[in-house]
């Protein structure tokens, strides 16, 4: 039984980085702090699937994975790549589905992913996007414009925007909402995927889902990873009673809090 | 498994991003459309609040041109920046290995090449309509140096008053105090294209230039620390 | 029971309004310079010949002036001050320089106003130097309207580094544009006093009372920035209480 906050360390090399790597991360959004200080390792080739109550932190942490937030402090390591050391590494190292499609409504299909193809300077660009819409067959619909897509073969395309450019990493923020048959399967198949020991993090709400798909399941509360299980160890009603008692558990403080109560904004 | 390595490099990006937002904007035509109106409304209704005569229209009229490619670049700039947010696309571009400045030169080139659009039209109307004659090299020059400096600095500040509450006042009122100089060079520069003289004139267009290079050159270092998350 | 610190001091009581003996030195300093200052343009300075008194204004409006002009260039070294190091004293140093020169500058416009009425009948004149600072003004006000606007803190204090830093190196260049433009129309007379033979006591006079401003202006600021520290802190400190609640 794992403690909260602890890591799992996967065989991996000493010689070669871990996928990812964060420690003591801390990152305040306004006024609100939004991760606690969170540590995390996770292997090469890992599925892992981040799972909280809204507010948990789950999509700040994945931003901060991305690099598209700056921590407030502590350490993030893609591969090995920092944001202070080699940016370029790790935005390269990684690929990001987030709520916003992030592509352009009035381009077509196949000119969204022209565009990212040269701005991650993809040699063979035209070829590699072809190959990418035709993996989440939205080839047909390659000169349409993304206004006129259905929302399915929308998170498929996005789902094409972010592993054009081959990430090490994979990071996933609930994509498998509203999804259709169609797409979750692909999704599915994706992650499948063992043969390229693409690492994935993944969000979700959903725990039958995650227990299909992922390998590892950390749940997060309130800024703070407070445990983390392995889902060949548990099946899926076991992994919902271990969700809810992690919720349910008191939280470990670091000091006993101060009796002068200072309110806590919710 | 990387197909590529580090950086990409510099000129790529700028064009990729050019391309991909003339393109939007031919779609679209949002900017063209809605600036060009507004740019020949605020010709004419100008005309209805100052009174020109025959005399000195050539010294007043360059002022209600500027006034007019002013408001209608800000309403541009402050569009693009405003959809960027909303369609997450700017997210998108920051999660690329891409140098945070070429974003803002892209942008940059991009609302000049519009503005440019725009002026095409009204610069025909506004001789037209004002009756003055023009030395077309010099107006044209003036008007392309006028816009490149005016939308440089007006590229970073809607970049900040993008993520201000009242976006639609503080563009303008970041915008207009810090341009002061490229207006006062721009208009000049354009009454003397219309045939003004002055007693002892001032090489306006040379010192247009020099306001261009400054704003420009200020705007893309400083590009970088607006978007840090 | 832990007791929640800051990073840089112990936890200090405060208790209300007090006048430490540093408040109170520099409070001294600025009533005593000011008092000087008041004699030296109202009483000490002789009468100048063709304004009459009231080109005593002048002891009053070029200090204005010059703190202004000051208040603005501390803004910009606190913008760069807080690109470069990011702790968040020099973002307080460029709100207090701000809303000080923003108040200076207003007085500045205003007695610059008053003394152009008697003297040239209007109240207001292009002229090259009330031109630039009515600019400076409102340069001064999208920067504190943008730290306003800005929700998020730490981008608050970005942005408004940033337009400090390009503002301040922008003044210069407007002021040069507004006198070329001014060039074509030379009909004001510079607002000096008695051009560059000025009475030995006069420039005393001038002298007194640009310190006397310059030390109103350091106090003001420093009063301020302490006020922004304790606001600081205070975020500070709530923002660690929220994170040691679950």
């Amino acid at each position: 039984m794992t403690g909260p906050s602890s890591d799992l360390t996967g065989s991996v090399s000493t010689t070669e980085h871990p996928a990812v790597e964060v420690r003591a991360l801390r990152v305040v959004l306004g006024e609100q702090p939004a991760l606690r200080g969170v540590n995390l390792t996770v292997a090469r080739g890992t599925r892992l699937a981040l799972v909280g109550p809204n507010g948990a932190g789950k999509s700040t942490l994945l931003r901060v994975l991305a690099g598209l937030l700056r921590p407030e402090s502590g350490e993030v390591a893609i591969h090995g790549h920092t944001l202070a050391s080699d940016p370029w590494g790790l935005r390269r190292a990684v690929g990001l589905v987030g709520h916003h499609a992030m592509l352009h409504p009035d381009l077509t299909a196949r000119e969204n992913l022209m565009v990212y193809a040269r701005l991650y300077g993809l040699d063979r660009a035209a070829e590699r996007v072809e190959d990418g819409l035709r993996a989440v067959a939205v080839a047909d619909r390659a000169t349409s414009r993304v206004a006129t897509l259905s929302r399915g073969m929308l998170q498929r395309l996005t789902l094409a925007r972010a592993l054009l450019h081959d990430p090490a990493v994979l990071l996933l923020d609930e994509a498998e909402t509203g999804l259709d048959g169609r797409a979750r399967d692909l999704l599915a198949a994706t992650l499948e995927d063992a043969s390229s020991r693409r690492t994935v993090v993944l969000t979700s709400h959903d725990l039958s889902y995650v227990h299909e798909v992922a390998d590892e399941v950390a749940f997060m509360r309130a800024g703070r990873i407070v445990e983390r299980v392995r889902t060949a160890d548990l099946d899926a009603a076991a992994l919902r009673q271990r969700y809810a008692d992690a919720l349910a558990r008191r939280p470990v403080a670091a000091t006993a809090p101060s009796a002068t109560h200072v309110a806590a904004g919710r | 498994m990387p197909h590529a390595q580090g950086r990409t490099p510099f000129l790529v990006t700028v064009r990729a991003l050019v391309w991909r937002d003339l393109l939007a904007e031919y779609r679209s035509r949002e900017v063209l459309g809605g600036g060009t109106v507004f740019a020949l409304l605020t010709l004419v209704v100008f005309n209805f609040a100052i009174d020109l005569r025959l005399e000195n229209a050539a010294e007043v009229a360059p002022g209600i041109l500027w006034i007019g490619f002013a408001f209608a670049g800000m309403l541009s700039f402050g569009r693009s920046f405003a959809n960027e947010r909303e369609r997450g696309t700017l997210d998108g571009l920051l999660l690329a290995p891409i140098d945070r400045g070429a974003i803002y030169l892209a942008r940059a080139i991009t609302n000049t090449i519009l503005m440019g659009v725009v002026e095409l039209v009204s610069l025909p109307v506004f001789v037209a309509l004002y009756n003055v004659r023009a030395a077309w090299g010099e107006l044209l020059l003036t008007t392309a140096l006028g816009t490149i400096g005016f939308t440089g600095a007006g590229t970073l500040v809607a970049a900040i008053a993008a993520n201000t509450r009242a976006r639609e006042i503080m563009l303008p009122l970041l915008l207009l105090p810090l341009t002061v100089p490229v207006l006062i060079a721009s208009v000049k520069a354009t009454a003397e294209a219309l045939g003004a003289r002055a007693a002892e004139p001032l090489p306006w267009l040379q010192l247009l230039a020099g306001f261009d290079v400054i704003v420009v050159a200020a705007s893309f270092l400083v590009f970088e620390y607006i978007l840090d998350e | 029971m832990q007791p929640i610190s800051l990073p840089d001091h112990p936890a200090k009581p405060v208790t209300g309004f007090h006048l430490d003996p540093k408040t109170l030195f520099l409070l001294g300093a600025a009533t005593i310079s000011m008092l000087a200052a008041l004699y030296a343009a109202l009483l000490y300075a002789p009468t100048e010949r063709v304004q009459g008194a009231v080109q005593r204004i002048f002891y009053f409006h070029v200090p204005l002036a010059w703190t202004s002009y000051l208040a603005f260039f501390v803004v910009m070294v606190a913008g760069i001050g807080y690109l470069w190091k990011g702790t968040p004293f020099w973002d307080a140093l460029g709100r207090a320089s701000a809303e000080v020169g923003l108040l200076l500058t207003t007085m500045m416009l205003l007695t610059g106003s008053l003394w152009a009425r008697p003297i040239w009948g209007t109240w207001w004149s292009w002229d090259a130097r009330l031109t630039t600072t009515l600019l400076l003004w409102f340069i001064y006000v999208g920067y504190l309207m943008l730290r306003s606007s800005v929700d998020d803190e730490r981008k608050a204090a970005r942005y408004a580094a940033v337009i400090g830093i390009v503002g301040a190196l922008d003044i210069p260049i407007i002021h040069q544009s507004v006198v070329w433009w001014r060039s074509l129309h030379p009909e004001s007379v510079v607002l000096a006093s008695g051009g560059p033979a000025m009475p030995q006591s006069m420039q005393l006079a001038l002298l007194i009372s640009l310190v006397a401003f310059t030390i109103l202006y350091a106090v003001l600021v420093t009063l301020r920035l302490r006020i922004e520290r304790l606001r600081q802190d205070i975020r500070l400190l709530r923002r660690r209480a929220l994170e040691r609640m679950a």
